[in-house]
């Protein structure tokens, strides 16, 4: 589409320089994001609300503050768009699902107020699968969102809206939430950076639960400075999550050109046995540029990674049918009325609730029950520490483990919908990380056949500074064909 | 580990749909039971490990008594409370009658 | 202990209690609403007691200082502990699940020793969140006629100690001992004002009955809906008879779930013959677990100072120094009201032991507040004027209401009611002047005759405007004769 308003933004950082000095405006920056998101987002459906009246008051008074010569904070003036499952306080909130449908959150999540604070300007909410259960994004109660690079296939999931407005060049950084793979696997697939920190270092306050023990809140960007940056600026203690861990984390956009020199990087055998070969290829290569920029490179075996999988559906979908009990139509959200509040609560629920999260809610309740719960949750989690030890010994020998984030490239809409066993799968090599409460990142890497493979970068706890040293400099070593932004392409147009 | 059947059967879809508060169709439940049963085939895996020797992790972090004090902080307004209500009277949430008791 | 009911010898009742204490902090468990009873509905609110979609639970650190002070109480071991959630739906559950404790609970043992020596076993107590409060609308307030309910959550969150006793409890009277006695080591520990009528401390009783002298227990039921000691004790007898009456019938129990109607006086059956509720307990991923320290635990120990028993004990031994019978219901009484520091005070000023306590449990306890705040020392001094015979027993209690009504000197008021101590001269000349004016009465008791001594006696008395002590001026008649 030739004389479209699509233009490559300028990244976070440069953008907010620009702002924070006066020498661009923020009305102006929003104004260029919205009209992106005007002319292409028909075709991709990366957003469930774009919040336009409120993006441009917000840029204004982004101005106003640099005018009267305050500073707005590192994120001035940058257009971000947030997953829709962040509660954000007078804005429509849906997590991908009917039951939710035209909710309004009286509250902000902890990160939404952490963006806003440093002067980032919301756009919209993004399209997810439904309560962010899904690699694909064709969950969503509202309709899938299309992969900027092949309107035909999936941007992954479960964040895939956040992964394809980055991608899409709408907007430099996203925030998404990542509980199996749902950051790094759309990431991947969108050739984006997306980064899942430490569980417990960002807040989970506002962020609406799918399994309590595995979810983190994280971001996309084009670069990885921006996700360091928007890491940096949504990272640390928050009173209000008691799982949130009481560190005050050193600023990584300082870490990042520290290189790789004597690093021991471990790059795991197992997930390179059953990914395509022009994914095995592209880890490959990766190993190769971090050898070549002076890290220490070794293939490693971490069997009990492979046990993850299981584990994780015994493990989230019992979290899950917990944490989506609430959803039964008498204080907010979808009522379906019936003779009695039983009835009115299983009609409500059923007319809510897709078939992915009915499966797992039966899954999650079925583990639970009485009779089963050691067999399987106990088992699980007993399993989780065999995960954890994995790593840790893994960690004994190497600082980084690296290796793919998705088994394949992105696939078609409709390939994986009719076995849920075969989308599933998708998550085989970020699940192990949210088992261990791990950090890990995925880094866009190479080009097959036209679509983006990223490289996954794995760390210990509170590892981000190496792991993003890491990231830096396989950013510099990628294809850069292999990285967004790119003009969202239409159906049909060949590649 | 003692041996757990691993198969999901209509009648286990039946149980988690009640207590689950889902409302099935006839047909789904079979689809369901199907697709239910093939999943904890594959996830029943790990069933069978002994993990007799292997502490169980509920949680990734080593932290404990996280604590509040008992300082009275802000509420909600009732207003944008009840505004997100299905059905609201005099102040309060109005849910249809309750038949069963409080478990 | 064996309670022989009328018409049905030979059979045992037995009973466990679970009490549910609302715990007296500032603010709710896991937010920081308001902790206050009575508000408009709906007003202490916010996301987390909602239980809106994103919320998290924070834990109150007051509630388990709280509960901790509790399990000391009661002697439990205070352990390490976690929460897990308890799945469940029903309107008045924000999430549909409460936060609660399971096998870990944060208090495990302990004993309760009532008022007459007996001893009831603690099982456990533990923390958990309240839920809110549902109003049925239409068909008489009554649950199944109901066209609708009305759902308030003020109280949805308020923090909650469970306190479950063993199934030790052996009679209605000693159930309601029983909830007196904790009542009381609540109050002590500051935890709870153990205001039942405000529903402060709910009752769920867990009866059976078995043959007298029997090993095994019965099947129980569980009784709920206890508003009061006085519902607490009826039910424990309805409920007994009841199963006796269908045992000796030659049935069975049924375990279920049974609801005391205050009206009728009778239980009747709630649940229908359904199975075990299936709760899917599970570890709180939202909350990391909870260790007192040893410190903290001695820190509350020392601060607790001495429980009821304890302090009945105490008080006990000052009173029964002459050997003489301990009467334990004023015992039970003035530490039940927390006046036994009033009394240890006005003794440690000179007060002698019964008498303060006689006065303390029969008279200041009317005013429990005012009693409190009394000053020992002005006890003892009132005490004391009556133990000498300078104020009768009417005149003292008199004295007392004056000083619990608006405090001041026992002299003082003695004086102001017209109660001037009868000096010793006094006395006598009244003496001398009542049986000047009763010759032939006063020849009659010098003859030994005790019945005129009431009418001499009454004459004195009315001479001296009540003034005199009865007992002296017994004495000094007596004294006289001789």
């Amino acid at each position: 589409m030739s004389g479209s308003t699509w233009e490559r933004p300028l990244d976070a950082v440069r953008t907010a320089r620009a702002v924070r000095s006066g020498e661009m405006r923020a009305r102006d920056v929003v104004s260029a994001a919205l009209a992106r998101i005007a002319a292409h987002e028909g075709a991709l459906h990366c957003f469930n609300t774009v919040t336009t009246d409120d993006a441009v008051a917000a840029a204004e008074r982004i101005d106003a503050v640099v005018a009267a010569g305050k500073d707005p904070g590192p994120l001035a003036g940058v257009p971000i768009a947030l997953k829709d499952n962040l509660c954000t306080r007078g804005i429509v909130t849906t997590a991908g699902s009917r039951i939710l449908e035209g909710w309004v959150p009286p509250y902000d999540a902890t990160v939404v107020r952490s963006v806003a604070a440093a002067g980032a300007v919301v756009v919209g909410k993004t399209n997810l699968d439904e309560f962010a259960m899904g690699s694909s994004t064709e969950n969503s109660a509202f309709g899938p969102t299309h992969n900027p690079w092949d309107p035909n296939r999936v941007p992954g999931g479960s964040s895939g809206g956040s992964a394809a407005a980055v991608a899409a060049g709408f907007v430099p950084i996203a925030l998404g939430s990542d509980t199996g793979g749902s950051i790094r696997q759309p990431a991947s697939l969108c050739g984006v950076v997306g980064v899942k920190p430490t569980y417990g270092l960002v807040s989970r306050y506002g962020l609406i639960a799918f399994a309590s023990s595995l979810d983190q809140i994280g971001p996309f960007a084009v670069t990885v400075a921006d996700a360091a940056t928007l890491l940096d600026v949504v990272a640390g203690h928050d009173p209000a999550d008691s799982t949130s861990l009481d560190v005050r984390p050193e600023p990584l956009t300082k870490l990042l050109d520290e290189g790789v020199e004597g690093l021991r990087v471990g790059v795991i055998s197992d997930f390179l046995v059953d990914a395509s070969p022009s994914v095995a290829a592209a880890v490959h290569d990766a190993a190769e540029a971090l050898a070549g920029a002076g890290a220490i490179v070794e293939e490693v075996a971490v069997p009990s990674l492979m046990l993850g999988l299981s584990a994780y559906y015994l493990v989230a979908p019992a979290e899950a049918s917990s944490n989506l009990a609430r959803y039964d139509g008498v204080r907010y959200g979808l009522r379906v009325d019936g003779p009695d509040v039983e009835q009115m609560n299983a009609r409500t629920r059923s007319a809510g609730f897709g078939p992915e999260v009915k499966r797992r809610i039966m899954l999650g309740t079925y583990v639970l029950s009485a009779g089963y719960y050691d067999a399987y949750y106990g088992q699980a989690q007993r399993v989780r520490t065999l995960v954890a030890r994995g790593f840790a010994e893994a960690y004994t020998r190497f600082d980084v483990l690296v290796g793919p984030t998705s088994p394949t490239v992105a696939f078609e809409i409709g390939a994986k919908t009719q076995d849920p066993l075969a989308m599933y799968l998708s998550d085989l090599y970020t699940i192990p990380t949210n088992l261990a409460g791990h950090p890990a990142l995925s880094v866009p890497f190479a080009l097959s056949e036209g679509l983006p493979v990223g490289v996954q970068v794995l760390a210990p706890s509170l590892g981000e500074g190496r792991m993003f040293r890491v990231a830096a400099v396989l950013e510099r070593g990628a294809d850069p064909a292999a990285r967004g932004p790119i003009e969202p392409r239409l159906a049909g147009v060949p590649r | 580990m003692p041996e757990v059947s691993a198969s999901f059967s209509r009648d286990d879809v039946v149980y988690v749909a009640r207590l689950a508060r889902l409302e099935l169709e006839p047909g789904e439940v079979d689809l369901y039971a199907g697709q239910l049963a093939s999943i904890l085939d594959h996830v029943a895996a790990v069933t069978g490990l002994d993990t007799s020797a292997v502490p169980a992790t509920a949680h990734p972090l080593e932290i404990e008594n996280v604590l509040r004090s008992d300082t009275p902080g802000s509420t909600l307004a009732r207003d944008e409370v009840l505004a997100q209500a299905p059905r609201a009277e005099g102040g309060r949430f109005r849910v249809p009658p309750i038949l069963g008791e409080v478990p | 202990m064996t309670t022989d009911r009328p018409g049905h010898p030979g059979w045992e009742v037995v009973v466990g209690l679970e009490v549910h204490c609302e715990l007296s902090t500032e603010t709710k468990l896991f937010c920081s609403c308001p902790n206050a009873f009575g508000a408009e509905p709906n007003t202490n609110v916010c996301p987390v007691c909602l239980g809106l979609p994103g919320s998290l639970p924070v834990l109150n650190a007051r509630a388990v200082e709280f509960a901790v002070r509790i399990g000391v109480a009661l002697g439990s071991r205070v352990e390490a502990s976690i929460f897990h959630r308890k799945n469940y739906f029903y309107p008045d559950m924000p999430k549909d699940y409460q936060i609660s404790q399971y096998d870990e609970p944060i208090n495990v043992g302990g004993c309760v020793e009532l008022a007459d020596g007996s001893r009831i076993g603690i099982v456990r107590a533990h923390i958990e969140e309240d839920t809110g409060k549902t109003t049925h609308v239409g068909g008489g307030g009554r649950i199944h006629d109901a066209d609708y309910a009305l759902v308030d959550y003020n109280r949805a969150g308020v923090p909650l100690v469970e306190i479950v006793s063993a199934p030790d409890i052996r009679s209605a009277d000693q159930a309601r001992s029983y909830v007196n006695e904790l009542r009381a080591i609540l109050i002590a520990t500051g935890a709870s004002d153990g205001r039942m009528e405000e529903g402060s401390l709910r009752i769920d009783a867990n009866i059976s009955v078995r043959p007298a002298g029997s090993d095994e227990y019965g099947t129980r039921c569980e009784v709920k809906n206890l508003n009061s000691l006085r519902s607490l004790g009826r039910a424990v007898d309805y409920e007994a008879v009841r199963q006796i009456e269908v045992l000796a019938a030659g049935g069975t129990v049924v375990q279920e779930t049974r609801h005391w109607n205050e009206e009728e006086g009778r239980t009747s059956s709630l649940r229908s013959k359904e199975e075990a509720f299936d709760y899917r307990y599970f570890a709180e991923p939202d909350l990391v677990p909870l260790a007192p320290s040893e410190a903290e635990i001695d820190a509350v120990t020392a601060d607790l100072g001495p429980l009821p028993a304890a302090r009945r004990h105490r008080l006990g031994e000052l009173v029964g120094t002459d050997g003489s019978p301990i009467p334990v219901d004023q015992l039970a009484t003035v530490v039940g009201l927390g006046l036994d520091d009033l009394v240890l005070g006005a003794v440690g000023h000179g007060a002698d032991p019964r008498l303060a306590l006689a006065r303390a449990a029969n008279e200041a306890a009317n005013r429990p507040a005012e009693a409190r705040s009394l000053d020992p020392v002005a006890f003892a001094e009132l005490i004391t004027l009556e133990a000498a015979g300078q104020l009768s027993a009417t005149q003292s209690k008199a004295v007392l209401a004056a000083m619990l009504e608006g405090g001041g000197e026992p002299r003082q008021i003695a004086a102001r009611l017209g109660f001037e101590a009868l000096g010793d001269a006094e006395l006598e000349a009244a003496i001398d002047a009542a049986l000047a004016a009763h010759p032939a009465e006063w020849a009659r008791f010098k003859g030994g005759d005790a019945k005129v001594a009431q009418f001499l006696l009454g004459e004195v008395m009315r001479a001296t405007r009540g003034r005199a002590n009865g007992k002296v001026v017994a004495a000094s008649l007596e004294a006289r004769r001789s």
